[in-house]
């Protein structure tokens, strides 16, 4: 529909929508995150969530404690090698549409624990992250800012075409292979269709 | 508190067998410790705890050493009568020294406030022969920490009541602490590297193109 129509009829008390608007408007008010944190990430999602910066105004106060009835995994703090395939079994269990935040230097590449034997560098290897949010740790606002960028995102999603969701393509997947415990490394050490080594080309 | 040349004293008197030895920390802290002999070291450390000058009750911190292989070399001075003169000649001596893991306690006693006293237990090489008696039933609050070295070390602990990996999973089959560990090759690029890091980070991105 025509936007400056749309806004002529509002005028006149006439409210028109589409119902690709009206699905993702009443999906983006209600994402549920799954409460669940790492580490002290998790100390500044849980300030997130309370009185002083409120989380429930984008309407996503409602952390669940099941992944069955969550919408999103907000990855907050330094995923181990050790805890890396129970993340990954949590994101599985999660219905779709699903959302993951990774929050953190840890969540996003390891940060100050990417040298390190037993860190993850970065959730991305094992499973699709929509936004990431850099910091050690991040603000609350940081990750507001995130919650806001990921309510956008879902807006602008069209549900026909081939631009559309994964959730709405039948064949795309929804669980992603849970790596094993190796002798040396996590077996895989990261999963290649959700993950790609970054071509760096600095010293060229 | 009694200083080590009279805890040394203590044990071989209680315990003519034992092989006590001392080893100095040639650092300001003065931390000397006591090396004991595997046969006698649950013997020893139940005395320390129960003595009633010592009353080492509490054992605050159990931790691994690696000693690898390595030549040392320590220099000598010679006096030499070098045509005629009398000179004074230094001298360097390489000694090669076997590698060796060693499990480190540092005792106190709650009861009397003194401490630490400082207990040293070595294997006698890294690979085949690297049991230790566990101290876990003298000192219960060892158990963890006796776990984490066997773990990152691989110390295993003969009468530990649960010898297990502790901070890596069970499948894991190496030991991280140890000078040798090669890490898994898991990461591209480091924002700031430098010395071993920035070879590796070089070599990688050279790979990924």
């Amino acid at each position: 529909m025509d936007e400056g129509l749309k806004n002529e009829l509002q005028k006149q008390g006439i409210f028109t929508t589409s119902f690709e608007e009206l699905y993702n408007w009443g999906r983006k008010n209600s994402i549920w995150p799954l409460g669940f944190g790492l580490a002290c990430c998790a100390i500044e999602m849980i300030a997130a969530s309370m009185s002083r910066w409120d989380l429930a105004r984008f309407g996503a106060e409602v952390f669940r404690p099941s992944p069955r009835q969550a919408d999103l995994m907000i990855v907050a703090g330094t995923v181990t090698k050790k805890m890396a395939p129970q993340v990954v079994r949590l994101y599985n269990q999660m219905p779709e549409p699903k959302y993951v935040i990774a929050m953190g230097a840890c969540a996003i590449s390891g940060g100050p624990f990417k040298q390190g034997y037993n860190v993850l560098k970065g959730i991305d290897r094992f499973i699709p992250v929509d936004v990431h949010i850099p910091g050690c740790p991040p603000r609350p606002e940081a990750l507001l800012h995130a919650f806001m960028t990921l309510q956008q995102k879902i807006a602008e999603q069209e549900l026909t075409g081939k631009n559309r969701p994964r959730h709405l393509v039948a064949d795309a997947p929804s669980e992603f292979p849970i790596p094993q415990f190796g002798e040396h490394d996590l077996v895989p050490a990261n999963n290649p269709s959700v993950w790609k080594p970054p071509a760096t080309s600095r010293a060229a | 508190m009694l200083n080590v040349e009279q805890v040394k004293s203590i044990i071989t008197h209680a315990l003519p067998g034992a092989r006590v030895e001392i080893i100095t920390n040639e650092s300001p802290s003065a931390q000397h410790s006591i090396l004991v002999d595997d046969d006698h070291a649950v013997a020893v450390a139940k005395l320390l705890r129960d003595h009633p000058e010592l009353r080492l009750d509490y054992c605050s911190n159990a931790t691994g050493v690696d000693w690898p292989e390595a030549t040392i070399k320590t220099k000598v001075k010679k006096r030499l009568v070098v045509d005629g003169a009398d000179k004074e000649v230094e001298e360097t001596i390489e000694t090669l020294r076997s590698g060796y893991l060693e499990a480190v306690y540092h005792l106190y006693s709650m009861e009397k406030k003194h401490g630490p006293v400082i207990l040293r237990l070595r294997t006698e090489n890294r690979t085949d022969k690297n049991h230790l008696p566990s101290l876990t039933p003298v000192w219960r609050g060892c158990e963890f920490q006796e776990r984490e070295i066997y773990d990152l070390f691989g110390i295993v602990f003969d009468g530990h009541p649960d010898l297990r990996r502790i901070l890596m999973w069970d499948e894991f089959k190496d030991h991280p602490m140890r000078r040798d560990y090669v890490e898994p090759d898991d990461y591209e690029y480091e924002p700031t590297p430098h010395d071993d890091v920035l070879e590796k980070a070089t070599r990688r991105q050279k790979g990924a193109g």
